[in-house]
């Protein structure tokens, strides 16, 4: 499956030809260029639905809702792999028979290149203006001088009695083989980056730590060959984020600029701390395990004072952005260690309050008028259940009711303000906000090799599309030289090159162009 | 000058670009449709009765060859306009100026007239200036009248230096394969024997040089996406709809080179494979930001 010149032969039909007759056609039509451009064809065509449907390497979240809003058709769709479609049976299928297509290909035509380098040039026809490019020289030359000429010019050079054979330009094939190879390389390194790397998400709140480790993860995906102590021992603690945003009076109001977190990196136990700066397009390295900002939001802080006038619950609850332009968030704090029921609280957080008729919206993503409207209920969390239930939501507790009258719109809490719950069962106070960030951590040793592989098909690629083949022969007849050559590179311009060459073999010659 | 009416001469320079460019269209079409008389075919009587066709080429006209020739003279003019109007915005936002949908259309545009009047200035390829220019005007207009975003900055992930390598690289390809989706365009259009289009094999030859020049480039910018990605978002590689239309691109034109080194494939085939390939280009640039999402889709289109 490489660019070629030559056209290849389509594989002849076997007539009564045994099980290894069989095999020999197959691998010929495996190999031949018509099924190369085939497989192609079908490897874009295959990639298609990955970009239609939700993918759960990409966003898991979104296959979920595409599943709970098409429950028949998306179970159908998940038969025929379309949520997985870069890790389908039948992708896999089409890119190794292109894979082998290609190394059926590509080695046979690597073993005659590098026989084909260390030949010498053909020897010359025996009349050179039958070639498509030839010049009958009037002045003296010999052929030392051709031979220096060509030289000069850099051709590989053979003299024999009375002729001298020139050719250049086998770093085409040499580039063409060299990117084929490196695609192969390129998927080796996909393939072990997959085995031995890891991927994990985490969110930290302005003042936490977070140490590298399986358990510290809120979600974590290794590859098949990762175990627990591959993972880089190190840790940081996140002492300060930094939002700014495009301020009032522009089209863009509220476009987030920079995001900057400051981190005081561990980079193994024991070891002295640093100060990381973490920016968007710039992660924390550590050994090559790589820590990225992906994401970030606010996470109020509370007091939850219970009916037995005990602090129930103090600190910052990360919320989740509802609204990503104005930072309005939805939040959810469990107690359950309040006395003498349960309680739990909805929130709605808003960074930049201001009053809209009876409700209150924020209107800038940054934390300039803070306030959170709160939900109060009580009764029985079902923490005991053993049922696993999600930080980020209330879910469909039956045991859980709302403290005194539910109000579509209560008043919304500043800094430093609090909720006196009813009937005695305690208060909630907002103290104060922080914000939380979202890190990815991602470890995958065949970023190098796909980086180096990459760069070689590039320069294979610029080799085997500009190099030109070519060969330049002088014969000398009678005291009288002759010259002609032969491009071995269709729909190349030879012309000027040639006109060159015979220019500088003698400058007074005249220059034939047949083609 | 303030960044405000930088940006406002920018804007301005867009609208004077695709006039300029309409009345460039004007000029080559007349060329094009009457720069050279239809050749003469006359049947001579021989003397012992027989007959003889003999055919005389056209000559050519003289005021519509001039027309072509003030064609490329506005050609040039609405080029320089183009790129005022780039380098203005860029000025006016202090970044690249291809941050989002609007500024990349109009760099890519710009890219194709580029490669066009540098390709002119070596090759007898004018006549394609009739169907460059045409596509350059419609393509400024739509991203004037559907695209357009104020000057302004841009979110994190895009202030970074791989704008000026990755975003470059593919609207250098982009361009190149606007020239050669035209070239096989026209190729199809034009049926074997007379016509007023260069011969087929010409056309082919023009659309594969271009394509043969923008392939690597567009390889580059895949890859330089790669390494992107890998800064930002911590994987060089995960299949975002983007990545996907950006890897069925390449493949499509891989299979267009492959195609025209394939005996039964040359000629036509391998032609409307490059358009495919050109349309998955076109699909990727506008169609994934408008239909997928996805984490490109911070490119700003309203």
């Amino acid at each position: 499956m490489t660019v070629v010149e030559e056209e290849q032969k389509q594989a002849a039909k076997p007539v009564g030809l045994g099980v290894i007759g069989w095999l020999r056609w197959g691998w010929r039509t495996l190999t031949s260029m018509r099924t190369a451009l085939i497989l192609l064809f079908l490897f874009a065509l295959a990639s298609v639905p990955g970009s239609v449907f939700p993918q759960r390497a990409v966003d898991p979240g979104q296959v979920a809702r595409y599943f709970a809003a098409e429950p028949v058709r998306a179970e159908w769709l998940d038969r025929f792999w379309m949520f997985d479609v870069f890790r389908s049976p039948w992708f896999a299928a089409i890119y190794l028979l292109l894979f082998l297509s290609l190394v059926g290909c590509v080695l046979p035509r690597t073993l005659a290149h590098l026989k084909e380098i260390r030949r010498k040039p053909p020897a010359a026809p025996r009349n050179l203006l039958r070639l498509p490019h030839h010049a009958e020289l009037d002045g003296e030359l010999t052929l030392a001088d051709a031979v220096a000429v060509l030289k000069k010019r850099r051709f590989r050079v053979e003299t024999g009695p009375d002729w001298v054979a020139a050719e250049k330009g086998h770093l085409r094939e040499t580039g063409n083989l060299v990117f084929h190879l490196a695609l192969l390389v390129l998927l080796l390194a996909v393939g072990v980056g997959g085995l031995y790397g890891y991927k994990g998400n985490v969110l930290v709140v302005e003042g936490d730590g977070f140490a590298n480790t399986v358990a510290a993860y809120d979600r974590y995906v290794p590859g098949a060959s990762v175990t627990a102590e591959s993972l880089e021992p190190f840790s940081f603690r996140l002492t300060d984020f930094q939002a700014t945003y495009v301020g009032p009076g522009h089209e863009k109001v509220g476009q987030p600029l920079t995001y900057s977190a400051t981190l005081s990196v561990k980079d193994a136990p024991g070891a002295p701390d640093r100060v990381v700066d973490l920016q968007v397009n710039e992660p924390l390295d550590v050994n090559g395990t790589l820590t990225y900002l992906i994401g970030h939001g606010y996470a109020p802080v509370f007091t939850v004072t219970d009916g037995a006038g005990q602090v129930a619950y103090e600190g910052p609850v990360p919320c989740l952005t509802s609204n990503t332009s104005t930072f309005e968030s939805e939040c959810v704090i469990k107690v359950p260690d309040a006395a003498p029921q349960q309680l739990a609280f909805l929130g709605r957080f808003l960074p930049s309050t201001l009053p809209a008729g009876d409700d209150w919206v924020s209107v800038f993503p940054g934390a300039v008028n803070p306030t959170v409207q709160i939900w109060p209920f009580a009764g029985d969390l079902g923490l005991d259940s053993g049922q696993p239930q999600s930080v980020y939501d209330l879910g469909a507790h039956q045991n859980l009711k709302p403290l005194g009258k539910m109000t579509a719109q209560p008043r919304p809490l500043a800094v430093g303000e609090a909720l006196d719950l009813p009937d005695g069962a305690g208060k909630i106070q907002f103290t104060g906000v922080k914000e939380w960030i979202a890190l990815q951590t991602t470890y995958d040793p065949g970023r190098m090799p796909a980086l180096l592989a990459s760069i070689a098909t590039v320069l294979g690629l610029v080799l085997s599309l500009t190099i030109r083949r070519r060969r330049v022969w002088v014969r000398m007849t009678d005291g009288r030289a002759t010259v002609g050559g032969l491009s071995r590179t269709e729909g190349s311009n030879f012309t000027d090159e040639f006109a060159e060459i015979v220019a500088s073999l003698n400058p007074r010659s005249g220059v034939t162009d047949d083609r | 000058m303030t960044a405000d009416s930088l940006a406002t001469l920018s804007d301005q320079l867009i609208l004077a670009a695709i006039l300029l460019y309409l009345a460039a269209m004007i000029g080559y079409a007349l060329e094009l449709a009457f720069g050279t008389r239809p050749a003469q075919v006359r049947e001579l009587v021989r003397s012992d009765g027989g007959t003889v066709t003999e055919t005389q080429p056209g000559e050519p006209v003289v005021w519509a060859r001039q027309a072509g020739r003030l064609a490329v003279g506005a050609s040039w003019i609405g080029w320089a306009a183009n790129v005022t109007a780039t380098l203005t915005r860029g000025l006016a936002v202090e970044r690249w100026p291809w941050g989002n949908m609007y500024e990349f259309v109009v760099a890519m545009i710009l890219a194709a007239v580029t490669v066009y009047l540098f390709m002119q200035l070596r090759y007898p390829v004018r006549f394609l200036g009739a169907f460059v220019t045409v596509i350059a005007a419609l393509g400024l207009g739509f991203a004037v009248r559907v695209l357009y975003t104020q000057a302004g900055p841009v979110v994190p992930a895009l202030d970074s230096y791989w704008v000026a390598i990755h975003v470059s690289a593919a609207i250098a390809a982009s361009g190149l394969f606007t020239v050669g989706g035209v070239a096989a365009a026209l190729y199809l259009i034009r049926r074997e024997g007379e016509s007023r289009l260069p011969a087929r094999a010409d056309l082919e030859r023009i659309a594969h040089r271009v394509i043969v020049i923008g392939f690597p480039i567009w390889t580059f910018a895949v890859i330089s996406g790669a390494l992107w990605a890998d800064k930002a978002w911590g994987r060089y590689w995960n299949w975002d709809p983007k990545e996907v239309w950006a890897f069925i691109t390449w493949v499509a034109y891989a299979a267009y080179l492959h195609a025209r080194a394939t005996a039964g494939w040359k000629g036509k085939a391998a032609m409307i494979v490059s358009l495919i390939a050109f349309g998955c280009l076109l699909f990727n640039l506008v169609g994934v930001n408008i239909f997928f999402g996805g984490l490109h889709s911070y490119a700003d289109v309203p």
